[in-house]
């Protein structure tokens, strides 16, 4: 019999040697109490998180607390059913509204999660014969997506404009065409040049989808995303989403102006053979998103808190994903994936949690600390994650 | 182009990938015998593209193991 496991024997392998070390598991950390959306107790230690992707730091916003308790007692612990049969409660539509005013667009569609959306939206939008454009650094559930469908899947380097247009021009006359971006990409936590790629994109007459689940409650003017920020969100086909991030809870969406946008309900597998969302959950999603429509203080401080980490990060002689500070996301270079750990572990011990990034996951074979910042760290927390992180690198020898 | 023409072609751009200067023959994989990671991939299958105006689709890739393979689905692909 031949061990289906064996395929696996190298991962194994990397990770024992890696724990033979001594270092903390980097992929088994777990929270034992979370006091706020930036303090948790992990491992018995009070820790600083820097790795949530809690942007807008809705977890614990009183008014999504209540909405989601309220919904439970009103509606109960779970739907039991898919979408299309028993699945969708007052709550569900409620969501969907929410984001349809968030977006100023006439249709959304609420996934059970923000994998499930890209799955299911590139799948069923590019079938047999239909040509899928995309970047080479596309998150997994875009890729899922692609290799779920039947489509033809031609990747490009990385937001290179002009790698797209050459791709584009040579697709077959009068096949579909659709082009897949994302607003930030979250292992460099750099943007896309969205306005001068949905022009070319538009120009080949393709379609274009555009993930903004890191951008989304923080950049832009109203918190639509990279494509607001860059005045080319009408131009947009199909907005992904997630409610995992600035929303604070679980869920995956999609909006769009597509006239014909709603026979999806139908035909989307990973929508129609899945329960929906729970009532508690759609309740906070609802709450929040329409909280986040008037959160101009927090993206102002959020931004504030970015840059001033990038700039101490570069100060002390750390080597950063970006030059300048384009999101959220703070991606800190290592030299290898032991020191990455290393580094990793000195920084939870020093009482802050950041993720440890490495292949296939990053670009480029690259290991990464990835730190995303939240609008309710203060200006001081950042002073004090900066001194963190200088005595860890000194400690690792990284700086 | 026909196939010989093709080959001569793609023998000349795979020289700047071919960093361990492995002797590539009809048989010599990409995966084993190479080595190439998925990055080195990309930029490879970039360079044929760019060089011989066609698309190379990651379904089509998939099918390709074999330096082999690749001249017949070039060949091919220019119509």
């Amino acid at each position: 019999m031949t061990d289906l496991f064996s395929k696996f024997d190298p991962l194994i392998e990397q990770r024992r040697a890696l724990l033979a070390g001594g270092v903390e598991d980097p992929f088994n950390l777990v929270m034992e109490r979370v006091v706020s959306p930036t303090v948790a107790v992990c491992n018995g230690r009070e820790t600083i998180l820097l790795g949530t992707y809690n942007y807008m730091g809705m977890t614990f916003d009183p008014d999504v607390i209540a909405a989601g308790k309220q919904a439970l007692d009103d509606f109960g612990s779970g739907t039991t059913g898919s979408r299309v049969l028993n699945g969708t409660y007052r709550g569900h539509r409620e969501c969907e509204d929410a984001l349809k005013e968030f977006y100023g667009m006439d249709h959304a569609m609420v996934f059970s999660t923000g994998y499930q959306a890209n799955l299911g939206i590139i799948s069923t939008m590019a079938g047999k014969g239909d040509y899928i454009i995309l970047d080479i650094d596309s998150h997994a559930s875009i890729w899922d997506g692609c290799k779920l469908g039947d489509a033809e899947v031609v990747p490009f380097k990385h937001n290179d404009i002009e790698a797209m247009e050459k791709r584009l021009k040579r697709i077959p006359e009068g096949a579909g065409k659709l082009v897949i971006l994302e607003g930030v990409y979250s292992m460099m936590g750099d943007i896309a040049p969205l306005k001068e790629m949905i022009r070319i994109a538009k120009e080949n007459g393709a379609m274009v989808l555009v993930d903004e689940a890191h951008s989304m409650g923080f950049i832009g003017p109203n918190g639509r995303g990279v494509a607001e920020d860059q005045g080319c969100l009408d131009d947009v086909d199909f907005v992904i989403g997630t409610f995992s991030k600035s929303v604070g809870t679980v869920g995956g969406f999609c909006v769009s102006n597509h006239p014909k946008f709603e026979i999806l309900r139908l035909v989307c597998r990973p929508y129609v053979f899945t329960a929906s969302l729970p009532p508690s959950v759609v309740h906070t999603a609802a709450t929040s998103i329409r909280k986040l429509m008037h959160g101009e203080a927090k993206r102002a401080h959020l931004w504030e808190n970015s840059r001033t980490l990038h700039k101490g990060m570069r100060d002390l002689g750390f080597q950063l994903g970006t030059d300048e500070p384009q999101s959220a996301i703070i991606a800190v270079i290592m030299p290898d994936l032991e020191r990455g750990a290393a580094m990793w572990e000195a920084l939870l011990h020093e009482g802050l949690y950041v993720n440890l990034a490495r292949p296939p996951a990053t670009p480029a074979g690259m290991t990464l600390l990835r730190c995303s910042l939240c609008a309710e760290h203060t200006a001081e927390q950042v002073q004090t994650i900066l001194g963190m992180f200088e005595r860890a690198g000194k400690a690792v020898g990284i700086i | 182009m026909d196939r010989e023409a093709t080959a001569a072609k793609i023998a000349e751009l795979i020289e700047p990938f071919n960093k361990k200067g492995v002797d590539v023959t009809e048989t010599t994989t990409f995966a084993g015998d190479l080595e190439w990671d998925s990055l080195t991939v990309m930029d490879f299958v970039a360079a044929i593209e760019d060089d011989f105006d066609i698309i190379i689709s990651m379904n089509q890739q998939a099918e390709i193991e074999t330096y082999g393979q690749l001249i017949d689905a070039v060949t091919k692909l220019q119509g």
